[in-house]
């Protein structure tokens, strides 16, 4: 009796935890099915919304065009930036680096990683955009100084600690083998890092490189706070023209969108479109990874 | 070719220097009494207190939901998941939700809390919100401290004769209660941090009363700065605030972070001496 009894209890139990953990599937089909739902209409617009160059809300133009491409623009160079950095820093602190610097350089990335992103778009107001502003002359468009450029600084140290950190575990993952065995024919410990750790590492650098990226592409306010959001998008000719992009249309616009109209629903639709190319980054983020799990038990 | 690396490798501690001593300097001056307990009134006048008060209350409300359906579902992966497709799926999802950007949380906050759900801007709907966000943080962090714990614990009770769900709640989840704890702390760091999820289903920032019930809107101190320092820029009264008000979330921020940081610490040395 006693045990059948706590039998049905483990039961039961498990039924809760099974349902707690179906939880997180249930809320991303809630997510999708949503936000399908609500951007439908705008979707609908087809080659309008997607290819059109004007977003005009007040004229019912709802072109993403611009929007998108210059999303990319301010990604890829943000990436670039911390990539300028980060791999070099990645390769220091995995391979030269004294154990006191090494642990307390990896405890400021750390801290970087979680600095509220609102601060870091105070801080790029305040200094990067009006260094920007006073160094080169206005030459931006909107307000001044509020421009791509200030967009890839503020981007790249929010990336930034997220590749230091994945190259470097990259790096250390390299098997110690292989380094033996180079050393051992009497390379170097620098020709070593450029010929054997490097290239086998070189999967797990671009990993944390294509997530970076659809970090910096998902990120909303330090962006909004200093890309300079022209009322109306256009494709952005020099890194001193302000931008707009999908994040920062969402945040600025949703709060007066009549709610109901083409407005929301392309607003919507933009989030759609924002989910999908970071969802597509994670996909090929996780498609690497997994290639190289295979390839090393190979 | 080792100095130019090293150089490198010192930009993020330079940049995190230069971002804490522009903060700290131009906030200091911001803090005082005033600044810490009354409310603001007419955009950057007055002070933050609704805002600090918002900001904890948005917190816990995302805590009281994401914590135990986190610690939950991380017992069911860690103990009783088999190997098989469902299990795949809810891990493929956990995934997924931590990858989603949190504005598409936001705006699905906004859509499902706020219109359908009816609860409207308050902080019910921001509260919930965030906890879409830190779900899966929570999630992964419970599930790594619960697979921390040896499995010898596990045998030594279940060849005592407990049952699996006593070996659960007095062996596992007692070893595995200061690494949870560290997972929340620094998803609470997440959270409170977080702006464009409150902004959208939360309040407007510059709230000046503190919340009566779970419908009221509720300022916080993320989207006030937001505010004074787009809306505010030309005056240096907003600047100065913004600066304040970027201080005492870095200030709480740092705390948080910092007990993690020991606690994990003091969590790893235990284990350690347990086992050897």
């Amino acid at each position: 009796m006693c045990f059948a009894r706590s039998w049905s209890m483990e039961r039961v139990v498990e039924s809760i935890l099974l349902i707690s953990a179906l939880s997180s599937a249930l809320i991303v089909f809630f997510i999708v099915l949503f936000m399908l739902k609500e951007g439908f209409p705008a979707l609908m617009l087809g080659k309008d919304f997607f290819l059109g160059m004007e977003w005009k809300p007040s004229h019912d133009k709802f072109g993403i065009l611009p929007t998108v491409i210059s999303t990319l623009i301010v990604g890829v160079g943000a990436l670039a930036i911390s990539a300028a950095i980060g791999v070099p820093a990645a390769i220091y602190l995995a391979e030269f680096s004294p154990p006191f610097l090494r642990n307390a350089l990896k405890a400021c990335v750390e801290m970087l990683v979680g600095v509220p992103s609102v601060v870091l778009g105070f801080f790029g107001l305040m200094v990067v955009v009006v260094f920007i502003r006073d160094f080169f002359g206005g030459s931006g468009g909107g307000g001044g100084g509020e421009c791509i450029l200030a967009a890839w600084f503020i981007l790249a140290i929010m990336t930034l600690p997220h590749v230091v950190s994945i190259s470097e575990d990259a790096i250390q993952a390299v098997p110690r083998s292989l380094r033996e065995a180079s050393l051992a024919l009497g390379a170097t410990h620098w020709q070593t890092v450029r010929e054997v750790v490097l290239p086998n590492a070189r999967s797990g650098i671009l990993a944390s490189l294509i997530l970076g990226m659809g970090n910096a592409i998902g990120e909303t306010m330090a962006v909004s706070m200093v890309v300079g959001n022209p009322n109306i998008p256009s494709v952005p000719t020099s890194v001193f023209d302000a931008a707009r992009v999908l994040t920062s249309t969402i945040v600025l616009e949703i709060s007066y969108a009549v709610w109901g109209s083409t407005h929301q629903h392309a607003l919507f639709a933009l989030g759609i479109v924002l989910f999908a190319i970071v969802a597509f980054l994670n996909i090929i983020t996780t498609a690497i990874v997994r290639r190289e799990v295979q390839k090393k038990s190979v | 070719m080792r100095g130019i690396l090293c150089v490198f490798a010192l930009i993020p501690a330079i940049i995190l220097i230069i971002l804490f001593s522009y903060i700290f300097s131009n906030g200091i001056s911001a803090i005082n009494i005033d600044f810490l307990l009354n409310s603001p009134y007419m955009l950057e006048r007055g002070g933050i207190f609704p805002q600090i008060i918002g900001s904890l209350c948005l917190v816990s409300v995302c805590l009281l939901f994401a914590v135990p359906l986190g610690v939950l579902s991380a017992i069911y992966l860690a103990e009783y998941a088999p190997d098989n497709a469902l299990t795949g799926i809810i891990r493929f999802f956990v995934e997924c939700l931590a990858g989603i950007p949190s504005i598409v949380i936001g705006l699905f906050g906004l859509i499902l809390l706020v219109h359908y759900l009816n609860f409207g801007i308050s902080l019910l709907s921001g509260g919930l919100s965030l906890g879409f966000m830190i779900l899966p943080w929570t999630i992964r962090a419970s599930e790594e401290a619960i697979r921390a714990v040896p499995r010898s614990f596990r045998e030594a009770s279940l060849a005592l004769g407990a049952t699996k769900l006593q070996t659960i709640r007095c062996v596992v989840l007692r070893n595995a209660f200061p690494g949870i704890t560290t997972g929340v702390l620094l998803g609470l760091g997440k959270a409170l941090g977080e702006t464009a999820v409150v902004l959208l289903t939360a309040g407007s920032g510059l709230e000046s009363f503190i919340p009566r019930s779970l419908f009221d809107p509720v300022g916080s101190l993320p989207v006030y700065i937001y505010m004074l320092a787009t809306q505010g820029r030309h005056s240096s009264t907003a600047f100065s605030k913004a600066s304040g008000a970027s201080l005492v979330l870095l200030t709480i921020f740092f705390a948080i972070n910092v007990s993690a940081l020991l606690l994990r610490n003091r969590y790893i040395r235990r284990m350690r001496g347990e086992i050897a």
